[in-house]
């Protein structure tokens, strides 16, 4: 690099531009938290919501799957599981029955192990995937196959 | 410590080693699981119920991550001293440390392959405090003070050092950097209810660690090593790296909005997300030309030729990794498609290897010798043997950044461009894919080879310093 810039021209980039962008990163942050609420239909997150998200963590099933694009890729897509397995009547005898058929034991198959969850459990799995499935990702997945 | 070792300047530098050689270790420890999960990939039940790859996945991701902050720290204990022009503070400290943060991060680790993680989480207390359960973080929460605890010794420790000592640009870019990725990691207690605000937050650390305050670490160790194997001025470098931590931040702190695109945060994201990590190549260019530039103007001819080879090679792999694989997807017209796929995968890859698996590599290239008592450099033949490791482990690493992009095209093709009704769903999209991650195995293969190569390359150098003393003791 030529003599005319010089190392203190570079460390005042350093220090500025970090304090600047990092004051917009703020008030982006403060925007974001602004529209959350509503983008997330945070007035229907309730205690089966919350007590569903505490199951999906204990389980750690972000080890196998993703939820809205984010996790393992092992496993399938589950923030829209909720449209793909039929919404309202039909999601949660389905959440029902699949963990309790887990593990499917085809050989070769990707397998998921039996957790053992009870009744309680599932129903809020179900309540918390379904709240999930609501977010407004702007749009994403691009299809119901996530 | 009893004998003087005349290849350090400080004796105190010596608490890197053993830092480094556990580092090594737990790097062994995550390939064999990441060859485990490769072959889950294709044979679905392989090792199931046993090690199910949950477990697996994250025995491999955590491994890595405390493998590269071993590295971090013995990097700090070694060139803190060397640049504050003074012993370290308390080595005693950085020795007690160590058998601390190595105890837990086994304790976990065990914890994660014999204890289900339910059970773990409830062994753990942590519906008191809940953190776990998030991808990375998936550290019972007792493990995560643990990690403060330490990152707080070890600050205090060089902090000390160098607030006693000479403060250079070097040693206090390294410094800020280590104090962010303390701070940033805070962010890990913080779990919200709302799903769509943890995923939020979560990114603070894992974004402004990987694409934030890790780039001020990795280019203050590149520095390190550039003014030590070159002999350049440091004037030179030290503007160089101004150059590469301000473009860092600059491109990375905004950056972070390409996580942001789809997981329920607002519209303005697309756009900030979208220019600014497209900017996010330019430090590691920027990286590229300062490694290349200082090796062509060096005054001197450093003998140790893998360390100079690991200085060049960590940053051309880190551009293409980090840099090349990540703006690949990063726009969100693109991301709407490809995120959350294998590309992202692919990315991952790279990105880690070139970056940070890299420059850690090259810092204990550098150093081993000299802490172990061999002098600026090991002998001919055990560079030989270290730098075919060198190219094993890149060129496969490579190959499985390039199978597991293919994979990701055909995913991407199959399962998220077709309309609702004929596109494929995930599980039969993997059967398609299944060549590409045979062959992401057969190159996962290879690089384990290449670690060995790498790994064998000290037993040389012991040799070769048995006998070297052997001749010295006869020409006496």
């Amino acid at each position: 690099m030529s003599e005319t810039f010089t190392k203190s021209m570079a460390r005042n980039i350093y220090f500025g531009g970090s304090v600047f962008f990092f004051l917009v990163l703020l008030a982006l942050t403060y925007h974001t938290e602004q529209t959350l609420p509503e983008r997330s239909n945070e007035s229907e997150m309730n205690e089966s919501v919350v007590r569903g998200k505490a199951v999906w963590e204990n389980n750690n099933c972000i080890g196998c799957h993703s939820l809205l694009g984010e996790g393992a890729y092992f496993a399938p897509e589950l923030g829209n599981v909720f449209t793909r397995r039929g919404e309202d009547a039909a999601f949660k005898p389905f959440l029902h029955a699949w963990m309790k058929a887990q593990p499917l034991g085809i050989p070769g198959r990707r397998a998921m192990p039996q957790f053992n969850l009870t009744e309680q459990e599932v129903d809020d799995m179900a309540e918390f995937l379904k709240w999930t499935s609501k977010i407004d990702t702007n749009d994403w997945p691009p299809n119901k196959e996530g | 410590m009893t004998i003087m070792n005349p290849h350090l300047k400080f004796q105190s530098q010596a608490v890197a080693k053993p830092y480094f050689v556990f580092a090594l270790m737990l790097f062994v420890g995550q390939i064999l699981f990441g060859l485990i999960m490769g072959l889950q990939y294709v044979v679905g039940d392989f090792l199931f119920p046993l090690i199910p790859f949950n477990v697996a996945r994250m025995v491999h991701t955590n491994l890595l991550i405390v493998w590269l902050l071993f590295g971090f720290m013995g990097a700090a204990y070694y060139l803190i001293p060397e640049e504050a022009d003074r012993e370290l503070h308390s080595p005693k400290l950085a020795i007690l440390l160590f058998w601390v943060f190595a105890a837990a991060g086994v304790l976990t680790i065990l914890g994660y392959l014999f204890v289900p993680y339910a059970g773990l989480a409830a062994m753990t207390g942590n519906d008191l405090l809940p953190t776990m359960g998030r991808e990375f973080l998936e550290q019972p929460t007792i493990t995560k003070m643990g990690i403060v605890v330490v990152a707080l010794g070890f600050l205090y420790n060089i902090g000390m050092t160098l607030l006693k000592g000479r403060k250079t640009t070097i040693s206090m870019v390294m410094m800020t950097g280590l104090i962010g990725l303390a701070v940033f990691f805070l962010f890990s207690f913080y779990n919200p209810e709302n799903l769509a605000r943890d995923k939020y937050y979560w990114w603070f650390v894992v974004h402004l660690w990987v694409e934030g305050v890790w780039e001020l670490i990795m280019g203050a160790m590149l520095a390190f090593v550039l003014i030590k194997i070159t002999g350049v001025d440091r004037e030179v470098v030290e503007k160089w790296l101004y150059v590469i931590i301000a473009m860092a931040l600059i491109t990375g702190l905004l950056g972070m909005g390409h996580h942001f695109f789809f997981i329920g945060a607002p519209e303005v994201w697309l756009w900030v997300g979208s220019i600014f990590s497209a900017l996010e190549p330019i430090p590691f260019f920027a990286m590229v030309l300062f490694a290349f530039t200082m090796v062509g103007n060096r005054r001197r001819q450093h003998p140790n030729r893998a360390a100079t080879l690991w200085a060049k090679g960590t940053t051309v792999t880190a551009f293409f990794g980090a840099g090349v694989w990540g703006f690949l997807h990063t726009l969100a017209p693109v991301n709407f498609y490809t995120h959350g796929s294998q590309l992202t995968a692919a990315h991952g890859h790279l990105a880690f290897y070139g970056a940070y698996a890299m420059i850690v590599m090259t810092l204990i290239s550098y150093a081993m010798p000299r802490l172990r008592g061999l002098g600026e450099a090991p002998d001919e033949r055990a560079q030989t043997v270290e730098i075919w490791g060198f190219w094993l482990m890149t060129l496969s690493m490579v190959a499985i950044t390039l199978f597991l992009t293919a994979a990701g095209v055909v995913q991407v093709q199959l399962q998220r461009l077709p309309m609702d009704g004929t596109a494929m769903s995930f599980m039969n999209t993997v059967d398609q894919l299944a060549v590409f991650f045979w062959l992401r195995l057969a190159a996962g293969v290879v690089f384990l080879i290449g670690l060995i190569c790498y790994l064998y390359s000290f037993k040389q150098r012991a040799r070769a310093t048995a006998r070297d003393e052997a001749a010295a003791a006869v020409s006496a």
